[in-house]
């Protein structure tokens, strides 16, 4: 399989955000399910402990957040720093969204409009070439 | 902003762009991953892990999430947070001068708009 740049970053891209907010999700679902967390003593922090690694979201966030880092770290064998970190900024659009559709968390305005700029950023960076190091 | 909390951000940003900016360095010294069954990206990784610069990347962003979670220790996380955003801008210098990579003035004005919008999205 050899894809050429443009279309294997985009791939890449959606594989990162897609893993790097699924993760994002089910961890926040893991502690959610855990309530408040309140540490007083060294054993209330081993039962914590035993209590995070004991929730199916937990590692499915752990999961989700290591396929993350793989894409990461293939895309960025290619493609420039500088597209790879601010083109994965749509997790900051997509968290949002799932947490308000899916999820029925609030988003104040601000947040919105802060979700739009993201988008214009995120497509300018995207118009640019995802390599300027060296020749294709 | 105290000047304890100013250093905390600064250690924050820095760490964890110098963290990525190693990755990215690990990784070009790989070359282009061209191969993607499993076998193959699984030789991947393991020579990203005898990469010295990996090592770098691993020991940077440990600090950078220690020195985030020393700041919000005492720090308040509306400001915090959506100032970290400022990763994107310190990481768009580290690409130019460390990486060598040519930022055009569309990524630029890109970069810096998502490293507004971050900060508007992360704002309490």
């Amino acid at each position: 399989m050899n894809l050429s740049l443009r279309p294997k970053t985009s791939i890449f891209l959606v594989l990162i955000v897609l893993f790097s907010s699924s993760g994002n999700i089910f961890l926040s679902q893991g502690m959610k399910q855990m309530g408040a967390v309140r540490v007083r003593s060294a054993m209330d922090l081993a039962r914590l402990f035993v209590e995070i690694f004991s929730n199916g979201w937990i590692w499915m966030g752990i999961a989700a957040l290591l396929l993350f880092l793989a894409c990461f770290m293939v895309v960025l064998s290619w493609a420039d720093y500088s597209f790879v970190a601010p083109a994965s900024a749509s997790v900051y659009i997509i968290v949002p969204l799932v947490g308000h559709f899916l999820l029925g968390e609030k988003v104040p305005p601000l947040h919105w409009v802060g979700i739009m700029i993201i988008c214009v950023g995120v497509g300018l960076v995207r118009h640019t070439p995802p390599n300027t190091t060296r020749e294709e | 902003m105290t000047l304890r909390t100013a250093l905390f951000l600064a250690i924050t940003v820095l760490a964890n762009t110098g963290g990525e900016i190693s990755v990215t360095r690990a990784m070009k010294d790989i070359g282009e991953v061209k191969d993607f069954r499993v076998a193959a990206l699984l030789t991947v990784f393991k020579r990203a892990f005898w990469s010295g610069w990996m090592w770098l990347a691993i020991g940077l962003l440990a600090v950078g999430f220690f020195s985030l979670l020393a700041l919000l220790s005492w720090a308040d996380v509306s400001f915090v947070i959506p100032a970290t955003a400022s990763t994107y801008v310190v990481g768009g210098l580290g690409a130019k001068f460390l990486l060598g990579e040519q930022l055009s003035p569309a990524r630029w004005a890109g970069i810096a708009l998502v490293s507004v919008g971050v900060a508007l999205v992360c704002a309490g």
